[in-house]
């Protein structure tokens, strides 16, 4: 009895010291990279979802954009690929850049306004609407030739004062309930907010496909859900305050992997 | 607009269970929401799936106003031979799309 208890009491021990040294490596981890996405807090079910492009809904919108690549439009009649050739080459690594500077608006754009801008510069073709499936289609198609790679926000100075402007936004504090995206997403990220865990709000997967929509969505729509939740004024679609707090977050998510078309809750 | 997306196994062999795996793109509307008009959006909803093996039906599913926009199902078939798979999905609205896929049993 006194030897059971004596092995019991080691065994108690041993694996106290097992423990300790899963929560220093975890720590360490820790350390290194605090973020996560939000993948990572997603149910097992969705994660699968994501994880197999036979059952991510998204890549009905993916098998669109690539027709859309190959599709010629505007009145000379140019393809994407006229120009791009293989999305699988050409496009590989475009959409962990964006937002980027465009000189001749002299301010960033996103990904979907690049897609739009090729359109009426190149294309000489009538720009899509925001939201609209074509454009969401092909962004999602630009968008999944990033799957993987780590999100590098430009290294240019004409955006710092964007990306400051766009930081400044993240701590304002706005709304009805007066609350600020860095209340959430930084001090309560990991908690829940009603039956939802609170994401870092990393926007690893844009666009995504949101249960929520039971659809495809931009970032932009997600952020407008936001101002709406704390009773604040949405910015409209393209408005230069969401391509600022885009360009933020792209900063602060800067060597996370793209996961784009991702799935969410 | 209208896709689907279809996951066919390409290295069964006879007697094998396999899984089939299909996703469609509808919108699932269930007739019990209200549109920002105040009037109730009418229901569109996918009513019946049916697979056939040459013809033969090998599997088949009803869909009811609970099932999420774009449906997927997956389901175990036991593959005898070879042939071709028909994927029909009817909905209200006369909706009907039909998707064909070799199946190749070695």
């Amino acid at each position: 009895m006194r030897r059971a208890l004596a092995s019991l009491a080691l065994g108690v021990f041993a694996s106290g010291v097992l423990v300790a040294g899963v929560l220093v490596a975890g720590s360490a981890q820790a350390q290194q990279d605090a973020r996560r996405s939000g993948y990572d807090d997603m149910s097992p079910a969705t994660q699968a979802m994501q994880r197999d492009d036979t059952q991510n809904p998204a890549m009905l919108f993916v098998a669109d954009g690539e027709a859309l690549w190959k599709r010629p439009a505007g009145s000379d009649a140019k393809t994407c690929a006229s120009c791009h050739g293989d999305a699988r080459m050409g496009m590989r690594g475009v959409a962990a850049r964006y937002p980027a500077f465009d000189a001749s608006l002299a301010r960033p754009v996103t990904l979907g306004e690049r897609l739009n801008l090729c359109r009426t510069r190149q294309q000489r073709a009538e720009a899509w609407r925001a939201e609209s499936p074509e454009l969401l289609a092909l962004e999602a198609y630009v968008a999944l030739q990033s799957r993987g790679q780590a999100i590098t926000p430009p290294n240019d100075d004409r955006l710092a004062p964007f990306r400051a402007r766009g930081e400044q936004r993240y701590r304002q504090r706005i709304g009805q309930l007066d609350l600020a995206c860095a209340q959430c997403h930084d001090d309560h990220a990991g908690k829940r907010l009603g039956g939802s865990t609170i994401p870092q709000g990393h926007p690893t997967g844009y666009p995504i496909y949101r249960l929520e929509w039971q659809g495809l969505g931009s970032l932009q729509r997600r952020l407008r859900g936001c101002y709406t939740g704390v009773r604040a004024e949405a910015p409209a679609f393209g408005a230069i305050g969401l391509v600022e707090l885009e360009l933020y977050l792209a900063s602060r998510a800067a060597g996370m992997p793209v996961e784009s078309p991702a799935v969410r809750p | 607009m209208a896709r689907a997306l279809i996951t066919v196994p390409q290295d069964a062999k006879r007697g094998d269970v396999v899984e089939i795996r299909v996703l469609v793109a509808h919108p699932m509307e269930t007739g019990y929401r209200v549109g920002s008009d105040g009037k109730r959006v009418p229901r569109d909803i996918l009513r019946r799936f049916a697979c056939r093996l040459d013809g033969e039906v090998v599997f088949a599913a009803e869909l009811f106003p609970a099932v999420s926009a774009n449906p997927y199902l997956a389901f175990p078939l036991r593959v005898e031979r070879s042939g071709t798979l028909s994927f029909t999905w009817e909905g209200d609205g006369g909706f009907a799309q039909t998707e064909t896929a070799a199946l190749n049993v070695a």
